[in-house]
């Protein structure tokens, strides 16, 4: 079992190291330009906003309505956090701030998801939804209202530290990170709880401790790709991360399938590229959302993954046997 | 000390008594039946003794601790198990996973451990696979190990539920109508797992019914209860034979 693992291990680095090749190899030839690098990086923001939201709503089955709330905390403080290292004159790679700045913003992130978590958590139902729904407005508007972070005219002068490389290994690194505590005791613990929330502390999980794991995870990484995007764009305004932002996130997780981190991935780069795809009609882009999810909701309501996972080595065992790939296949541990 | 024991257990919602000093003490290798009419408080005991309620008054007792006040995990960890009247399985999970949930405090590593896959998270996940697999064996149900919970049949998933209650190896079994919803051929095979339960595990067993075939079949004990009170106590033949017992619930 372990060798076998250790294999697919090794496929995946290796799918992943072609991947960055080709794309780098694209990026210096000059047929992705600068345009393309920029759409490139926010898909990466994406599919780290999505996977980690797919964490609390899909593993843990919490209804999260304000990942912009935590997207907005991690890009501030990452935003402020480069910018007093480089005023202080400290001589560190870019790199370096940026993993600084990036792990500050998902530390302020994942306390303040424990100031909400925890009372809203130790209670069954859907009140973390409302929480975060107002907490989501509530972090803008105080945002909107201080001076260090600029106020409503947006904070200017943030350096760009997000480059292509970095988010690619960001997103790899973000999404082994959370596959591999999905599919660990705690990840099983944190499934148990969207399964049958008695039945989960009735076998001894506690609970209320699993749940606010599951959703500060969430937060730390919201916050993780809120400070990437920051770094990114160079200048924020607290009215990107409104409600609608919110929305944005989940309806990406609602179609990859909730529970199904590849199924984000795939969600994240498709409803990235399609509005830049269709910027003739960007009046239209919520029209096709919501119809998008209407469509889902009738056709195929799990999303497009359900809860499964694609494998690389499933796909390439179904390429050597000739058949066609089914993402609704049951696939193993540890693949 | 018994394994599990109550005194004085009272539980009172505003101004009702659904549960009126309700004594128990059942000991190791004991089965005991809770029987009654509906809204006799049955269940209310249940979820006193399981920590879901905090009862009004009175005391409880599991291997000799203090259970009052405890959630339910934690009664878990004082050797405290249960079924419910509705199954409560994992439905879209494994029935081995089902399982290795129930293991949860067995395993021993932490997420660090788990996330960053050190050797300590592969130790931990082998020797979970082959204990719950090996669980699943004692119940014959290895064949079905990669099964999704919802797609086994009824009777099957109450094994299961049983088998995971007692994954989490309790010193006390809780079941909450086992038999409800099945039929007789099923009730009989559950009859025969609650006998080999017995026989195999060093543990007391306390059992809501209302299938009295079964509750006479296997108890050695029996308690009545009405409006929250007992109205007897003794074993299957001379709670068969009382007055009482067959005014309020058997029937003349």
């Amino acid at each position: 079992m372990k060798k076998d693992t250790l294999k697919s291990y090794l496929i995946n680095l290796l799918a992943i190291v072609v991947l960055f090749i080709i794309m780098k190899m694209l990026i210096s030839n000059g047929v992705l330009n600068r345009y393309y690098v920029g759409i490139i990086v926010f898909i990466g923001v994406n599919i780290i906003l999505a996977s980690s939201l797919n964490i609390a709503t899909g593993f843990l089955g919490q209804l999260a309505l304000g990942h912009a709330g935590f997207m907005a905390t991690g890009a501030y403080t990452s935003a402020i956090t480069a910018m007093t290292l480089i005023d202080r004159g400290v001589a560190l790679p870019n790199s370096v701030i940026l993993i600084i700045s990036l792990i500050a913003a998902g530390t302020v992130s994942l306390l303040v998801s424990l100031i909400i978590g925890i009372p809203s958590l130790r209670l069954r139902g859907d009140y973390l939804g409302i929480i975060t729904l107002g907490f989501g407005e509530v972090i803008r508007v105080f945002i909107n209202n201080i001076k260090f972070t600029g106020g409503a005219q947006g904070l200017t002068g943030i350096p760009m530290l997000t480059t292509f490389d970095n988010t690619f290994w960001i997103t790899v690194f973000v999404i082994f990170v959370l596959y591999t505590f999905t599919n660990s005791k705690h990840g099983r613990a944190i499934i148990s709880i969207r399964e049958d929330e008695i039945a989960a502390e009735a076998v001894g999980i506690p609970t209320t401790f699993y749940k606010v794991l599951g959703f500060s995870t969430a937060a730390f990484f919201g916050g993780v790709g809120g400070g990437l995007y920051a770094h990114y764009l160079a200048f924020l305004d607290p009215n990107i991360f409104g409600f609608m932002r919110s929305v944005e996130i989940l309806v990406i997780v609602v179609l990859g399938g909730m529970g199904s981190l590849t199924g984000s991935i795939i969600a994240a780069i498709v409803l990235t590229i399609l509005p830049e795809a269709l910027r003739d009609f960007a009046q239209y882009r919520l029209l096709i959302y919501s119809f998008l999810l209407v469509a889902m909701m009738i056709f195929r309501p799990q999303g497009l993954f359900g809860t499964a996972e694609f494998s690389m080595k499933m796909f390439l065992h179904k390429l050597r046997h000739n058949q066609i790939i089914s993402p609704r296949k049951e696939i193993k541990d540890g693949d | 000390m018994a394994l599990l024991e109550t005194k004085d257990l009272t539980m009172q919602f505003g101004g009702l008594t659904a549960v009126d000093n309700f004594e128990i003490s059942v000991d190791k290798d004991e089965l005991v039946g809770l029987i009654g009419p509906n809204g006799a408080g049955k269940t209310t005991i249940f979820n006193m003794l399981t920590g879901v309620y905090t009862p009004t008054e009175g005391s409880i007792h599991i291997g000799g601790k203090n259970a009052i006040g405890k959630t339910p995990y934690q009664i878990v960890k004082l050797g405290g198990a249960r079924t419910f009247q509705n199954i409560r399985l994992f439905k879209d999970l494994k029935v081995i996973d089902n399982i290795k949930i129930a293991y949860h405090h067995e395993v021993d590593y932490n997420i660090l451990n788990g996330v960053f896959r050190t050797k300590k998270f592969w130790q931990g996940e082998k020797k979970a696979y082959e204990e719950a697999l090996e669980f699943l064996k004692i119940f014959e149900m290895e064949d079905y190990a990669d099964t999704l919970a919802k797609n086994l049949p009824y009777g099957k998933q109450r094994k299961l539920e049983i088998a995971r209650a007692l994954a989490t190896k309790p010193k006390i079994l809780m079941l909450d109508e086992p038999a409800a919803g099945m039929n007789p051929q099923e009730t009989k095979e559950l009859m025969e797992t609650i006998h080999f339960i017995k026989d195999k595990f060093d543990i007391a067993i306390l059992l809501i019914e209302h299938d009295m075939n079964l509750v006479m079949g296997i108890c050695e004990r029996i308690v009545v209860i009405d409006y929250g009170k007992i109205i007897a106590k003794g074993t299957p033949d001379e709670i068969k034979n009382n007055p009482d017992v067959i005014r309020v619930y058997l029937g003349e």
